[in-house]
C-alpha cells in the first residue's frame, strides 16, 4: 500500500495525501461507525487499521512521508482505555518526541497528528480527517519522493560531464 | 609467480581515523601486504589517479572507500574505483551510513558556505568572497570540486557489496573481512561485515538492564557520576546500544561511556534514530502530556543523538528547509 504513494504525485490536481493509523479497538471501528452512520467526510485518508496505537512503531511514519504521504494521522484509545492497558502512553510518548523531531527536520507541524476516538465517536473520525485534510491543503504538498529526485540530480548532471570526460580520455 | 590480489584504500569526507584503524592491525598489516598488492592508498603511499585509471577495469579484487560523499572530487574517485573493482566496501560510520559529516544534512549548502565564509566570529571578509569553481591566474588556471547540496553515504552514489561498520571500524572486524576476502567464500551482497545482534546482547552490563526503564529524566554522560557497574539507560544516559549493531566489543562501555550508535542499526532495522527514540520514549514513566515533555525536554537534541552517524542513510535523508522546498 505505502509503495502506492509515491506514484500519482505529478500535479495533474494534487489532493492531500493522508495515512491514518487506526487502532483495532477504538479508532478503527469509529470509523466504522461513521461509514454505517453513513457521516460524509473527506476521502483523503488511506485508514490502516493496526492492533493498538502502541503498535504504530515511528519508522512508519518516516515511512509514510518518505514514500509521498502528505500528513499522518494516528488514532487511538483515550487514556485508560487501551485494551493492552498501556499501548496508547507508550504511542504519546513516543509522538510527542516524533512530532518535535520531525519538526526540527522541516516537516510541518500540521502533518501529523496523534487523537484518541473511541468506538463510539463516528463523529470525530469525521472531523479529525475533514479538519486535517484542510490544514494540510493550506500547506501543500510534501511530495519527499519526488524532492529526493530532485536533490539527486546534482549528481546525475556531475555523472554526465565525468564520463563525456573519460570517454574523451580512452577516444 | 602469479599476481596477488589488488586492494585500494580511498578516504573521501572523513576524518582520518578509519586510515588509523588500517594502522591499527600493528603488525598484522605486515600479513596484509604479504598477501595483496596495495594500488592506492592516498595516506600512505604514493600512486596517482592516473595510475588507478590506467589499469583495466575490474582488475582490483577489493576498494575500502572511507568517507561520505561531499564532493565531486570524492564522486568522481568513488566512480573511478567502483569501474576498477571487482568489490566495493564502505568502509566505515561515513561511508556506510554518511556518519558525522552527515550531520550537516540539517544545513543547506547555502546556510553553510554564508555561515562559514560570513557569518563565523573569526571570519574577516568585508567582499563576501566565496570559492570559485574556477580561477586563473599568471596564465595558469586552477579548479576546485562542486560543494554538493548534500552529503550522501557511499551506496547512494556507487554500487556497494559490503559495509564494514563503526567509527572507525575495529581492527578485528577489517581483518577478519580481509581473511574472508581471501579465502574467496563471499558473504551474499550487500552484508554488513559484523554480527548483526544488538549492542546490549553483547553489553557487559546487560544483567543489569530492567524490563522497564521508567525515565523521569535524561542525563548527559558529563551531567552525572556514571556507576561502572550498572546499565547506562537504568542510569538515566542515553545510550544507543539498544538501537546499535554489535560487534565493536563494547569498548565505549567498557570505558564507562554510553554507546553513541557508530556501527549503524541491524539489519531488521530502516531508521535507527526512528528505533532508539522509540526504545526510550516508549520507557518514560510520565502518563501525561505536560510531564512526558518534562522528561523529554532533557533531551537537548534529538536529531544530533539518535542520527549522529546516520543522518543521510535515514528515511527523511535531510531536513527539508526553505532551499530544497523551493526546488520541490
Amino acid at each position: 500500500m505505502l509503495s502506492n504513494l509515491s506514484q500519482n504525485t505529478t500535479n495533474e490536481k494534487w489532493e492531500p495525501k493522508i495515512v491514518a493509523f487506526f487502532c483495532n479497538w477504538c479508532t478503527y471501528t469509529a470509523a466504522d461507525l461513521a461509514g454505517v452512520s453513513r457521516l460524509k467526510h473527506a476521502p483523503n485518508a488511506r485508514i490502516i487499521r493496526v492492533m493498538c496505537s502502541g503498535r504504530v512503531d515511528p519508522q512508519f511514519i518516516l515511512d509514510a512521508f518518505a514514500k509521498g504521504a502528505d500528513g499522518v494521522l494516528i488514532g487511538g484509545c483515550h487514556p485508560g482505555d487501551c485494551h493492552y492497558m498501556e499501548g496508547n502512553y507508550k504511542a504519546l510518548r513516543r509522538m510527542r518526541l516524533l512530532h518535535r523531531m520531525m519538526y526540527d527536520m522541516g516537516i510541518e507541524k500540521d502533518r501529523f497528528r496523534l487523537e484518541w476516538i473511541s468506538a463510539s465517536e463516528g463523529e470525530k473520525v469525521r472531523t479529525v480527517i475533514n479538519d486535517m485534510v484542510e490544514k494540510i491543503r493550506a500547506l501543500g504538498p510534501l511530495g519527499l519522493p519526488k524532492r529526493f529526485v530532485e536533490w539527486d540530480k546534482e549528481m546525475e548532471s556531475f555523472e554526465e560531464r565525468v564520463l563525456g570526460k573519460e570517454e574523451a580520455v580512452h577516444a | 609467480m602469479p599476481d596477488k590480489p589488488k586492494v585500494a584504500f580511498y578516504w573521501c569526507a572523513s576524518c582520518g581515523g578509519c586510515e588509523e584503524s588500517i594502522v591499527d592491525l600493528a603488525e598484522g598489516i605486515l600479513d596484509v601486504v604479504a598477501a595483496v598488492d596495495i594500488v592506492m592508498w592516498p595516506v600512505a603511499m604514493d600512486f596517482k589517479k592516473s595510475d588507478v585509471a590506467a589499469m583495466p577495469d575490474g582488475s582490483i579484487l577489493v576498494a575500502m572507500i572511507n568517507g561520505a560523499i561531499r564532493t565531486s572530487e570524492q564522486e568522481e574517485m568513488a566512480k573511478l574505483l567502483r569501474r576498477k573493482s571487482k568489490i566495493v566496501i564502505a568502509y566505515g560510520s561515513c561511508a556506510h551510513t554518511g556518519g558525522i559529516p552527515g550531520l550537516a544534512n540539517q544545513f543547506s549548502r547555502e546556510q553553510i558556505l554564508n555561515y562559514v565564509y560570513e557569518q563565523t566570529p573569526s571570519t574577516v571578509n568585508p567582499e563576501k568572497t566565496r570559492p570559485e569553481l574556477k580561477f586563473g591566474t599568471n596564465g595558469d588556471s586552477v579548479t576546485l570540486p562542486v560543494f554538493f547540496d548534500g552529503v550522501r553515504s557511499l551506496d547512494q552514489v556507487v554500487e556497494v557489496e559490503y559495509y564494514l561498520p563503526g567509527c572507525p571500524p575495529t581492527p578485528k572486524l577489517l581483518s577478519q573481512a580481509i581473511e574472508v576476502l581471501l579465502s574467496g567464500k563471499l558473504p551474499p551482497k550487500g552484508a554488513v561485515l559484523a554480527p548483526d545482534i544488538a549492542l546490549c546482547d553483547e553489553c557487559p552490563k546487560k544483567d543489569t538492564k530492567p524490563n522497564d526503564l521508567q525515565f523521569t529524566e535524561f542525563k548527559r554522560a558529563h551531567w552525572a557520576q556514571i556507576d561502572p557497574a550498572k546499565c547506562l539507560l537504568a542510569q538515566g544516559f542515553i545510550c544507543m546500544g539498544p538501537a546499535t549493531r554489535g560487534g565493536c566489543g563494547g569498548q565505549c562501555i567498557s570505558g564507562n561511556m554510553p554507546c553513541t550508535g557508530c556501527f549503524g542499526p541491524t539489519s531488521r532495522v530502516k531508521d535507527q534514530g526512528a528505533k532508539i527514540l522509540s526504545a526510550l520514549a516508549s520507557q518514560i514513566l510520565a502518563k501525561n502530556e505536560t510531564e512526558i515533555d518534562a522528561t523529554l525536554g532533557t533531551i537537548a537534541d534529538p536529531i544530533g543523538t539518535f542520527y549522529r552517524y546516520g543522518l543521510p542513510a535515514s528515511l527523511l535523508r535531510r531536513k527539508i528547509n526553505e532551499e530544497t522546498k523551493a526546488n520541490a
